[in-house]
């Protein structure tokens, strides 16, 4: 009997694949409430580029959180679950995000190495991930809003769309890293540029909040940080699918 | 050694109990705003307008101590009182190190029980656990500051610099204050600043903070009474009226997303940073505004200042220094407790509680051994002492 549900259970996922009957969704523990991935505005670029030729090459600059330590980290980071999800998501589209991941980089520094990196990619979306070295750095709020000002407006004179997102919710080290200035200046950024924001920092409280993750859990190991990656990469998504229309757009290209 | 006045000291040698009341909830609200996950602090004041506590602290502060100080300076002259008031420096000092050593236990209890992949990045932040005789000696300069821990080394500087300031504030108040401004203004342009280690700068600007300070030092020489025509206008009432909801207006889009497109680009764009490293004039004002309504609504003879109700705040605005030093403490350890044990909103209700009444029951215990030793406010025995005259400065 045991064997027979083994091999049930096999085959089912495959079968369910193949006949197009699976429903891409992300892991329960991942919900995030709407107020914090939803928004009004759109990610017009990624649109009308999508419409054409059915292509999204995202661009993600980070520092360390953007990534995972170890030989594998990249993979299990959320900029490779974020395309694996879009992939499962938009079937049939030319899907890829490159990651640009480089820890201990504060923004000034990244902001040196945008035009290259837009000329390279030319993304249509660029997910910049920023704030949490310069809090580390002491970096004035001030010059961290004058680098992210010029920043976000070079990606958007390049015509690429811009989704910013803050720093991890980090309870341990709260007490001594104070990452609420720099939070408060990319919420200020976004909304004058008319970027998105991704709220990490919302996002993961409510996680932690909500009992998806004990994000205070003292571990070597790896399992919980892959999981909330792979969450974010499902948030992200969402957001991203949600801003940029994509059911109408996919409903406009197959008319 | 009479000199001539240009100021006249209030002539009341009376504490004004408002000054406690208002130091005391201040500083339960410091402690509050402490704790990152306590749900308690979103009834703050910092959620419902520009300013926070450390406003009201940092003027009562710079009253109290030119209430004190002042007196000194005029009875016994220069050099006693700017004796007094550097041994009250040196004791803030003390403080601020006795409060170091506790937060250096922390971070190295975290250090050595905390590992996690997800948060490589983030533990950066213990790299200068790995150069503890940099870091000891950078937090003895008073430039290696953890967070939260940065009011005090304000006070100590605003305080080593306030005998000439106070010199001059009895003599030529008017120009002591336009000078402070000037200061502020200059800070502003040449971004002044002091150095922080292991790089930035201090998180309250001296140069900039130090304003509040001495117009809360010119209020309590006199500037006060000077101000009482203004403040009893029905128009200041109206614009600080209108100000303070304005700035209410404003956080609320903080924390309500969909309100934030209601506050035009021209605006934002204007308004933001709202920069508290150097008193953000949108603070000072929103302070400004808060006094100029409180004055107005809670008279120095409010009944209420008597009342039992009152007095734990009143008890803990009394003895400020000890009150804020407990109050990080038991910011530290309530922040401990709830990341070790449990962090639900019923644990942080409890926390809240328990530590205001620690404060109080400090507070109080601080007094009964003043009055002990005869040197309480109330029963004044010996000429007023500057430390302990329950008017800590």
């Amino acid at each position: 009997m045991k064997r027979v549900i083994a091999v049930l259970a096999t085959i089912a996922p495959i079968a369910a694949c193949v006949s197009g009957v699976v429903r891409a969704a992300p892991p329960q523990r991942c919900d995030a409430p709407q107020s914090l991935i939803g928004g009004d505005l759109d990610l017009s670029r990624v649109m009308g580029e999508f419409k054409v030729d059915r292509r999204l090459h995202i661009t993600v600059i980070g520092s360390g959180s953007s990534g995972l330590p170890g030989p594998a980290g990249a993979h299990a980071a959320y900029p490779a679950r974020l395309e694996a999800v879009l992939k499962q998501l938009i079937a049939g589209a030319d899907i890829k995000v490159t990651a640009h991941v480089q820890s201990k980089e504060t923004t000034a520094t990244m902001v040196a190495g945008l035009d290259k990196t837009l000329a390279e990619d030319k993304p249509a979306l660029v997910i910049w991930q920023a704030g949490t070295v310069d809090a580390l750095d002491g970096v004035e709020p001030e010059d961290f809003r004058g680098s992210l000002d010029e920043g976000v407006g070079k990606i958007q004179a390049a015509g690429a769309d811009v989704i910013l997102m803050n720093m991890q919710y980090s309870p341990r080290t709260e007490s001594m890293l104070d990452v609420s200035a720099y939070a408060d200046v990319m919420r200020v950024i976004a909304e004058q540029h008319g970027a998105l924001l991704f709220d990490r920092l919302a996002i993961m409280h409510y996680w932690n909040d909500a009992g998806a993750f004990d994000l205070y859990t003292a571990t070597k190991k790896y399992d919980m940080a892959r999981r909330v990656h792979d969450c974010i990469g499902w948030a992200l998504a969402s957001q991203i699918v949600n801003a940029a229309h994509f059911d109408a757009a996919r409903m406009q290209t197959t008319q | 050694m009479p000199q001539p006045m240009a100021a006249p000291l209030p002539l009341s040698g009376e504490r004004d109990l408002r000054l406690d009341l208002f130091r005391g909830v201040a500083l339960w609200l410091i402690f509050l705003d402490h704790i990152p996950q306590n749900i308690v602090n979103w009834f703050t004041i910092r959620n419902y307008g520009f300013s926070d506590a450390t406003e009201i602290f940092i003027f009562i502060s710079g009253y109290t101590a030119a209430f004190v100080y002042g007196r000194a300076m005029r009875e016994r002259g220069i050099i006693i009182a700017s004796a007094r008031v550097l041994r009250r420096a040196w004791q803030i000092y003390v403080a601020h190190i006795f409060l170091f050593t506790i937060f250096m236990a922390e971070i190295a209890y975290v250090a050595a029980t905390f590992d996690n992949p997800l948060y490589a990045e983030e533990m950066n932040i213990l790299d200068f656990l790995k150069q503890p005789d940099i870091t000891i000696f950078q937090a003895l300069l008073l430039k290696f500051k953890p967070v939260n821990m940065d009011v005090l080394p304000l006070y100590i500087v605003l305080l080593l610099l306030f005998p000439p300031m106070l010199w001059l504030l009895l003599r030529q108040p008017a120009f002591a204050l336009a000078g402070s401004a000037l200061v502020y203004v200059l800070a502003w342009n040449f971004d002044w600043n002091l150095p922080a280690y292991p790089n930035g700068v201090w998180f309250f600007n001296p140069f900039a903070w130090q304003l509040l300070f001495v117009f809360g030092a010119w209020c309590a020489l006199g500037g006060a009474q000077r101000l009482e025509g203004v403040l009893r206008s029905r128009i200041v009432l109206g614009i600080a009226i209108a100000y303070l909801i304005f700035a209410f207006a404003i956080t609320l889009t903080w924390y309500i997303e969909p309100l934030g497109r209601f506050v035009p680009l021209w605006l934002s764009g204007w308004m933001y940073p709202i920069d508290k490293t150097n008193l953000d004039v949108l603070r000072f004002a929103h302070f400004l505004a808060l006094a100029a309504v409180t004055v107005r609504f809670v008279p120095r003879d409010w009944p209420a200042l008597q009342s039992p109700y009152l007095a734990p705040a009143i008890c803990c605005g009394q003895h400020s220094l000890e009150i804020f030093c407990l109050g990080v403490f038991l910011a530290f350890a309530g922040q401990f407790i709830i990341s070790e044990w449990s962090g639900g909103p019923l644990v942080q209700i409890a926390i809240s509680l328990v530590g205001i009444l620690i404060m109080i029951a400090t507070a109080s215990l601080i007094s009964w051994y003043k009055r002990m030793e005869g040197r309480s406010p109330t029963t004044r025995v010996k000429p007023p002492d500057a430390d302990l005259a329950g008017g800590n400065a």
